[in-house]
C-alpha cells in the first residue's frame, strides 16, 4: 500500500484488487517492462498513460497472460490477483483469463450474430437455460448502453454495427463472464467523439461493479475518466497516483512536461 | 478581393511550373506507353483463350442431347452418351473431395494457428509447394505404382486417391493463407474471454475465414474435374455403367482423350461435347468461388 501515494497519504485508501510486484518483461531480448510496482486499487478506473512505446499496452497484456500466445514474450515478477500470483499459479490461463474482461483497440466483433458474440463467452464456463442465457445476453447489453440499438436484431451479424457500437458490443462482451477486472486497451481510438462520449459514460458506469483499467494516448480522457493514473515512459512506471494530483501537482518534473505536452 | 500576389507574374515560379509541366509530360508519355504495351498483352492472351472458348462451345454444343445423359458411351459408329463417364468422374471428384478437403483444411489449420514457425510446419509447407506444383502425371504414376500395381487392378478408388494428391495441397495452401488473413486481434480477443484454442479456431478464425477456405475447395474441385494423367493410369475407362469404385471407372477426362484420338466421327463428336460440359463446369465452379469471396 505504501506504494500508492507516497507523498500524500490519505485516509480512506480504497482495497486493492491487483498488485504488481518486480514485473519484468522481454519481448526476446529486448527489456519492454523495467521492474514495475504498482497497486491497482478495487472498484476504481486506472489509466495508463505515456507515449508510444512506453509499455502501457504490454503491462495490460501481462495481466491476463495474453503474452503467452506468442512464445518470444516472457514475464518475471508478480502480478498478485486478489493476493494471488497469476504468473505462477497452476490454474489453467482460460480460467484467469474469464476473470478478466478485455477490450481491444480496434473493435473485434466475432463472425456471429450479435446475440453469439455475447453467448459465446457466457457458454465457455456457464450451464444456461436459453432463458437464462437471452437475460444474460440482454442484462450485458443494457450495462453496455447497446440494448435499445440492437434488441430488434440480436440475429443480425456483429460486423453489421458501426463502429461505436461495435466497441460497446466488445465491451457487452467482456462483462457477460462477469469477470472481476476490466481491461481496456486504448478503447476509444477508433471511435468518433459521440462514441467515445458513450464509451467514457460507461466506463464510468461500470466502476461500481468492476475495477477498470484503461490504456489511453488521450490525456484528457485519462483526466475525464479515471480516478488513478500512471505515467510509463520507456518501460519504466515513472509516477503513479490520484489522477487528480498527477495532473495538477505531479511530484515528478517529466510527468509534468509530458502532461502539460511540453514533451511527447 | 485577393489579397494574396499573383504567382504567375513571379518569373522564378512560373519557370519552376514550366520544368514541372515538362517532367509531367514526360510522366505521362511513359504511362500511355506502358498502358498500350500491357494491353496487347492482355488482348494477345485473351484472344487465345476466348478463341478455344469459342471452339469447344460451337463444336461441343451441337451434340447436346438428352440421350448424352442417359446413356453409356457407344462402340465407334454407334449412338450413344456419356452417362457412365459423366458418373464416374462425379463419383471420383466426390471421394476425392471428401478424403482430400479434411486432410487439407486441418493440415492448413496447423500450419496457419498451431506452429506456424516449427520445423515440421516449414517442411510440411515446403513439401506442400512442391507437392503443388508436381506434373500431375508424377502424381498418376505414383499411385499407379503404390495402388494399382499392389492390387493388380486399376480401380476409381486409385483415380480417388491420385485426384485427392491433387486435392490436398491446393487446399492446404488456401486455408493456411486465409487463416493468416485473419487479424490476431480477433484470436487475441476470443482468448481474452479464457476460451480454449479449439474453440478459438473452429468459432471465430475458422468460421471467420470460411468463405475463403470453401472457396479453395471449390477450386481444387475444378482442378481435378479436368484431370487425366493421374486417371489414365488408375481409373483407366470402363465403356460400362458402374457405382463400384473397386474397378475400371468410366470418366469424362479419359474418355475424351479417347475418343477425341479416335477415326470415328460419333467418338469425336462425343469427346467435343464432353470438353463442352467440363468447361462450363469449371465455368460455373469458378464463378461460384468468386461469388463466395466477393460475398465476404
Amino acid at each position: 500500500m505504501t506504494l500508492i501515494m507516497t507523498d500524500t497519504p490519505t485516509p480512506s485508501l480504497p482495497p486493492v484488487k491487483m498488485s504488481v510486484r518486480n514485473l519484468d518483461f522481454y519481448y526476446g531480448k529486448f527489456h519492454a517492462l523495467k521492474n514495475i510496482n504498482l497497486d491497482i486499487p478495487a472498484n476504481r478506473v486506472t489509466a495508463f498513460i505515456g507515449p508510444s512505446g512506453c509499455g502501457k499496452s504490454t503491462l495490460l497484456r501481462a495481466f491476463n497472460r495474453m503474452y503467452e500466445l506468442y512464445p518470444d514474450q516472457r514475464a518475471t515478477g508478480e502480478i498478485l490477483l486478489d493476493g494471488e500470483n497469476l504468473l505462477t499459479s497452476r490454474q489453467d490461463v482460460a480460467l484467469i483469463r474469464a476473470r478478466i474482461g478485455m477490450v481491444f483497440q480496434k473493435p473485434t466483433p466475432f463472425p456471429m450474430s450479435i446475440f453469439d458474440n455475447i453467448a459465446f463467452g457466457v457458454k465457455l464456463f456457464e450451464r444456461l437455460s436459453l432463458i437464462d442465457l437471452e437475460e444474460r445476453v440482454e442484462w450485458a447489453l443494457k450495462k453496455a448502453a447497446l440494448w435499445e440499438e440492437v434488441k430488434d436484431k440480436l440475429r443480425q451479424g456483429g460486423a453489421s454495427l458501426s463502429g461505436g457500437q461495435q466497441q460497446r458490443l466488445c465491451i457487452a462482451r467482456g462483462i457477460a463472464i462477469k469477470p472481476e477486472l476490466l481491461l481496456l486497451d486504448e478503447p476509444c481510438s477508433a471511435l468518433d467523439p459521440i462514441s467515445t462520449a458513450r464509451v467514457e459514460e460507461l466506463i464510468a458506469e461500470l466502476k461500481k461493479d468492476y475495477t477498470v483499467v484503461i490504456v489511453t494516448h488521450n490525456m484528457q480522457q485519462a483526466a475525464r475518466v479515471s480516478d488513478y493514473t500512471a505515467y510509463m515512459y520507456l518501460g519504466d512506471l515513472v509516477e503513479f497516483g490520484e489522477t487528480e494530483q498527477m495532473f495538477f501537482k505531479p511530484n515528478r518534473r517529466e510527468t509534468e512536461d509530458y502532461i502539460t505536452g511540453r514533451f511527447g | 478581393m485577393n489579397a494574396l500576389p499573383d504567382s504567375s507574374t513571379n518569373p522564378e515560379v512560373s519557370a519552376n511550373h514550366k520544368a514541372r509541366a515538362a517532367f509531367f509530360a514526360r510522366r505521362k508519355r511513359i504511362n500511355q506507353a506502358a498502358l498500350t504495351l500491357s494491353l496487347a498483352a492482355m488482348v494477345f492472351g485473351v484472344f487465345w483463350l476466348m478463341w478455344i472458348l469459342w471452339e469447344t462451345l460451337w463444336l461441343g454444343f451441337g451434340g447436346l442431347s438428352l440421350t448424352l445423359f442417359t446413356q453409356s458411351t457407344p462402340p465407334p459408329n454407334d449412338a450413344g452418351g456419356l452417362a457412365n463417364a459423366l458418373f464416374g468422374s462425379f463419383l471420383m471428384v466426390a471421394a476425392a473431395t471428401f478424403i482430400g478437403a479434411p486432410i487439407g483444411v486441418l493440415s492448413g489449420i496447423y500450419l496457419a494457428e498451431y506452429h506456424p514457425r516449427g520445423a515440421l510446419a516449414v517442411t510440411v509447407r515446403f513439401v506442400n509447394d512442391l507437392l503443388l506444383s508436381a506434373p500431375s502425371i508424377v502424381i498418376g504414376l505414383f499411385v499407379y505404382a503404390i495402388i494399382v500395381i499392389r492390387f493388380q487392378r486399376f480401380s476409381g478408388w486409385a483415380g480417388a486417391a491420385a485426384l485427392s494428391l491433387i486435392v490436398i495441397p491446393v487446399v492446404i495452401r488456401t486455408t493456411e493463407n486465409m487463416l493468416a488473413l485473419i487479424p490476431s486481434s480477433l484470436r487475441e480477443a476470443a482468448y481474452a474471454l479464457g476460451a480454449p484454442k479449439w474453440k478459438v479456431i473452429l468459432h471465430v478464425t475458422l468460421n471467420a475465414a470460411r468463405a475463403g477456405v470453401i472457396t479453395g475447395i471449390l477450386l481444387a474441385v475444378a482442378r481435378i474435374s479436368g484431370e487425366t494423367a493421374p486417371l489414365l493410369f488408375t481409373a483407366l475407362n470402363n465403356q460400362f455403367w458402374t457405382s463400384d469404385l473397386s474397378g475400371p471407372t468410366a470418366n469424362l477426362p479419359v474418355t475424351i482423350f479417347q475418343f477425341a484420338m479416335s477415326p470415328y466421327e460419333n467418338w469425336q463428336q462425343l469427346a467435343w461435347v464432353g470438353v463442352f460440359l467440363i468447361t462450363l463446369a469449371v465455368l460455373g465452379l469458378n464463378i461460384l468461388a468468386r461469388l463466395l469471396s466477393r460475398h465476404k
